[in-house]
């Protein structure tokens, strides 16, 4: 089984925090990768807040290729930051690519007064370009190209990425206040970076811990959607598409991704007031239903932060909180952890038809189905 | 000794080792009480006295004498046609186990009737070669969930097995706007979808069945919805239906269907100022998996006063045409025939359409799908295994196209396109054939249906003796010995009308409960519409065509 954590703080945190939640939840993962992702940065970022990162892992051969993409677009490379990684230690678990670029770039002259979703699209189609030349070269792997966004994903022991990256010290420099990590790579599919959770498209982050065994039906319907939801190397990608298409593409509520994952049931519908918006719901989205144990979290584009499950709750997920932040994940060992101080009252086991969503001002809301 | 005379021998004449059906009497148990002769409704046996030789010998030595004897006996009836069918009747009322028909593998009959008869033959019921197996049961539900994600509780865990029928409108062309709640509201109006059971009881008329056995499935119906809680939808067939029932509220149940002789449309349309409920759809069929490209046919001797009095016809042979007169496209149906059927109801009553499956479906399923008017609320698909009342037997044998690929081919059509379920798919043709209709439901939606229909199972529960390997099969004959498939007073009062439905309804019961426990294994509380990574076979062909893993 996985397990998956979130981190939402007033404060900008390291990712440290996040290699500590999961370290005690270890337990019940296999230790084979660690991955996360890192929104609203702080650091050296901090400044570049409406710039494009790109976060990439490639051989210097992947960098030119990258490069020439990029520049060919007019993309043009305002700063660049890489970890300082232990190339000195050895016996370390982890299958290191040789660079790990994280770069921030001003948009092409011609977008300086593009409406915003003509950038988004832009970023979209660069980074799929960038992916598909540099797997077609089998050259490296990008992860996300996207404003105010990190992404790492790496294969190995998670100690050891840690040590690797040099991640076990605090560093003001490498930093953000949402960071969601998972420390496993998937168990049905092949073991590639692509596949690692967190799953991340325009601002959508999403990952899960469990099994989507409508897997083939979401994927099938997934891929005529939109041109983004690709790869597919994981069932749990399919949260995130359904995630991106509810809320970004129909441009409804959040609170209407619980509907089209986890409908009620027919009689329940009918029973409301709004049966025949649930009704259309269930009817038009039927293949992007989700089924089998699943507990998911997910990252908006606004910074809301929240959870949900599958109509059994199968999986577990819970929510703790202290004034200044939040912590979502898997198992209470993590959050205990990181808060061993706070009011464990207050711990929130959200139920099957619900989901937890935390605003920016860490507002808590539960919202019933 | 004088040799006989072969010549007296008529090589043409037709004797009972030529026929399909022999039937196997013992004198010795027989009490000659009358009951078999009585239950033939085919009238294939008869009395008949046999005269015996008897020669007897008391003294030590041989000395012969002969006394004659005359023997009352029951005897098999020999001729060019309506011969015994098999159906058994007589076996079931013997007291002594006297008398059964035998199925006779060397039989002539193909060769004999069409020779003798200068006529096609013609019978009821479905395909009776057995060419090439059954390959619903080739495939297995193979992904069972054990460690990865937990199988759920068939007892215990709930379930939403329900389906839609109706039109599905793309999620992007859906009505909505968010209003200053964050709430979805509908702005404008949208095609009516209903939620039903994923079994539809087939379109069997009323007419082709006797009135008392579609009164028992239409109850059986009622029962389901309002009682057990199953909203199980029937088909009225081409035919029409009774005045009262069309002004009930059990209307609602009920899918009319509109075929092209439009029997019973008159009283429809008649009853539709006083109707209280809307149907549960209309079904325009065009044409039938048993016998495509093949008319309706109700024959004269089924069309007694109560028929003519539902259908609106004198009494006579009625033949729906092989094709609805008026449509010569895929388009112009659509235009013409759906929309007035839409219309004819407010656009409240979802209409689907029937086709026999054929090389041609995903052709006209791919033009459905193009429906610019949000109007074809069904693409319900006939495969060759399904039943009929009557047809030639050239028909049933040898047209026709099997269900299974053809449905899966029109599934991943519109997953081509990315409009699977905008016209959710409904198969038939065999489904439950062998008394399994959760098993063959399940694989069938597994493999992109939404639902199934079923008619030719329902008959079987109702006690129909007809099988694949020729027995019985005489729908068409108006004397159906168990009172289902005729008019016949004294046949139809065979039937236990409430018996049948309560059967009706137990078989719906235990197939729910089975369907769970299809559900449950693979861990899904929803129907797993399109889920063929569930499926696995031994089969390499089937494997290959279908899309499914091959596993061995």
């Amino acid at each position: 089984m996985c397990r998956i954590g979130a981190i939402k703080s007033k404060r900008y945190l390291h990712p440290s925090k996040a290699l500590e939640l999961m370290r005690s939840q270890q337990k019940g993962h296999d230790n084979s990768g660690f991955a996360f992702v890192m929104q609203d940065l702080g650091g050296v970022f901090e400044n570049y807040k409406e710039l494009p990162i790109l976060s990439m892992a490639c051989t210097n051969e992947g960098m030119h290729i990258a490069e020439d993409i990029l520049h060919s677009i007019g993309f043009v490379r305002i700063m660049q930051w890489a970890p300082d990684v232990r190339n000195d230690i050895t016996g370390l678990n982890i299958e290191p690519m040789p660079n790990y670029v994280f770069q921030v770039f001003n948009y092409p002259h011609s977008y300086k007064y593009a409406p915003q979703e003509e950038k988004e699209a832009l970023l979209l189609n660069t980074r799929l370009k960038l992916r598909k030349a540099l797997e077609q070269a089998d050259e490296g792997y990008v992860y996300s190209f996207w404003p105010d966004v990190l992404m790492l994903k790496e294969i190995g022991d998670p100690r050891d990425i840690g040590t690797y990256f040099g991640l076990w010290q605090e560093n003001k420099d490498f930093c953000a206040k949402i960071i969601t990590a998972q420390c496993r790579q998937n168990t049905n599919y092949d073991i590639v970076r692509y596949a690692a959770h967190p799953f991340f498209l325009q601002g959508y982050t999403a990952l899960a811990n469990g099994e989507n065994t409508f897997y083939e039906k979401n994927k099938l319907f997934q891929k005529k959607l939109h041109k983004g939801y690709i790869g597919f190397e994981s069932d749990s990608q399919c949260f995130l598409y359904t995630l991106h298409y509810v809320n970004k593409i129909l441009k409804w509520p959040l609170k209407y991704f619980k509907h089209v994952i986890t409908p009620l049931p027919y009689d329940e519908i009918l029973s409301r007031k709004d049966a025949e918006i649930l009704l259309r719901i269930k009817a038009s989205l039927a293949h992007l239903e989700v089924n089998g144990p699943n507990s998911i979290i997910a990252v908006t584009p606004d910074g809301t932060l929240f959870t949900t499950c599958d109509s059994k709750k199968l999986r577990p997920v819970v929510v703790g909180k202290t004034d200044d932040t939040v912590i979502i994940t898997s198992e209470v060992t993590g959050i205990n952890e990181l808060m061993p101080d706070r009011d464990i009252s207050q711990d929130i086991y959200p139920n099957e038809r619900e989901m937890v969503v935390v605003d920016n001002d860490l507002n808590i809301e539960r919202w019933n189905q | 000794m004088e040799p006989i005379d072969t010549r007296i021998i008529k090589t043409n004449d037709i004797s009972k080792n030529d026929l399909k059906w022999q039937i196997e009497y013992n004198p010795q148990r027989c009490t000659l009480c009358g009951k078999c002769c009585a239950a033939c409704t085919f009238n294939a046996i008869e009395f008949k006295v046999e005269r015996r030789r008897r020669v007897k010998s008391t003294g030590a030595l041989p000395k012969p004498s002969v006394t004659w004897e005359s023997e009352p006996v029951v005897k098999q009836i020999i001729r060019k046609n309506k011969n015994c069918v098999g159906c058994g009747m007589c076996q079931k009322v013997c007291p002594n186990e006297a008398i059964k028909p035998v199925y006779n593998e060397h039989n002539r009959v193909n060769v004999i009737h069409r020779a003798e008869n200068a006529e096609s033959p013609k019978r009821g019921g479905r395909t009776n070669l057995h060419t090439e197996g059954r390959t619903l049961d080739k495939i297995k539900i193979g992904r069972i969930s054990q460690m990865t994600d937990p199988s759920l509780d068939a007892m215990r865990h709930t379930f939403d097995i329900l389906a839609p029928f109706g039109r599905v409108l793309p999620p992007e062309k859906l009505p909505f706007t968010v209003d200053e709640n964050g709430d979805l509201q509908m702005t404008d109006s949208a095609p009516n979808t209903r939620w039903i059971y994923p079994i539809i009881i087939g379109d069997m008329s009323i007419g082709a069945l006797s009135t008392r056995m579609w009164e028992a499935v239409a109850m059986a119906v009622a029962y389901l919805n309002e009682v057990v809680g199953l909203p199980v939808r029937m088909c009225s067939g081409e035919g029409g239906m009774p005045l009262k029932l069309l002004k009930s509220k059990y209307l609602k149940y009920m899918i009319l269907q509109i075929a092209s002789g439009h029997f019973g449309w008159d009283r429809i349309i008649n009853a539709m100022p006083d109707m209280v409920e809307d149907p549960a759809g209309i079904l325009i069929k065009i044409g039938q998996g048993a016998k495509p490209g093949d008319g309706g046919l109700l024959m004269a001797k089924k069309v007694v006063r109560h028929i003519q009095e539902i259908r609106g016809v004198p009494k006579s042979d009625l033949l729906s045409p092989p094709n609805h007169q008026g449509l010569y496209s895929i388009e112009e149906s659509v235009q013409k025939m759906f929309l007035s059927m839409n219309s004819a109801f407010k656009f409240r009553v979802p209409v689907a359409i029937k086709v026999a499956a054929s090389v041609t479906s995903v052709s006209v399923y791919n033009n459905l799908l193009r429906d610019p008017y949000n109007i074809v609320g069904g693409f319900f698909l006939d495969g060759i295994a399904g039943g009929t009342g009557a047809a030639h037997e050239v028909s049933l044998d040898h047209t026709g196209h099997p269900i299974v690929s053809r449905l899966r081919d029109c599934y991943l059509a519109a997953v081509h396109q990315g409009k699977q379920g905008q016209i959710p798919l409904w198969a038939a043709g065999g489904i439950g054939m062998n008394g399994t209709l959760a098993a063959d439901a399940f694989k069938m939606i597994c493999l992109g249906a939404n639902g199934v229909f079923t008619g030719k199972l329902i008959l079987q529960i109702a006690g129909c003796i007809g099988n694949d390997y020729g027995r019985c099969n005489a729908c068409n004959t108006g004397l159906c010995p168990v009172g289902i498939t005729t008019q016949n007073k004294t046949l139809v009062d065979r039937l236990d009308v409430d018996k049948v439905a309560q059967n009706i309804v137990n078989y719906f019961i235990a197939t729910d409960t089975e369907l769970k426990k299809l559900l449950a294994p693979i861990g899904n509380s929803s129907l797993p519409v399109g889920r063929s990574d569930a499926l696995v076979t031994v089969d390499k062909n089937v494997a290959t065509r279908l899309d499914i893993q091959h596993v061995c």
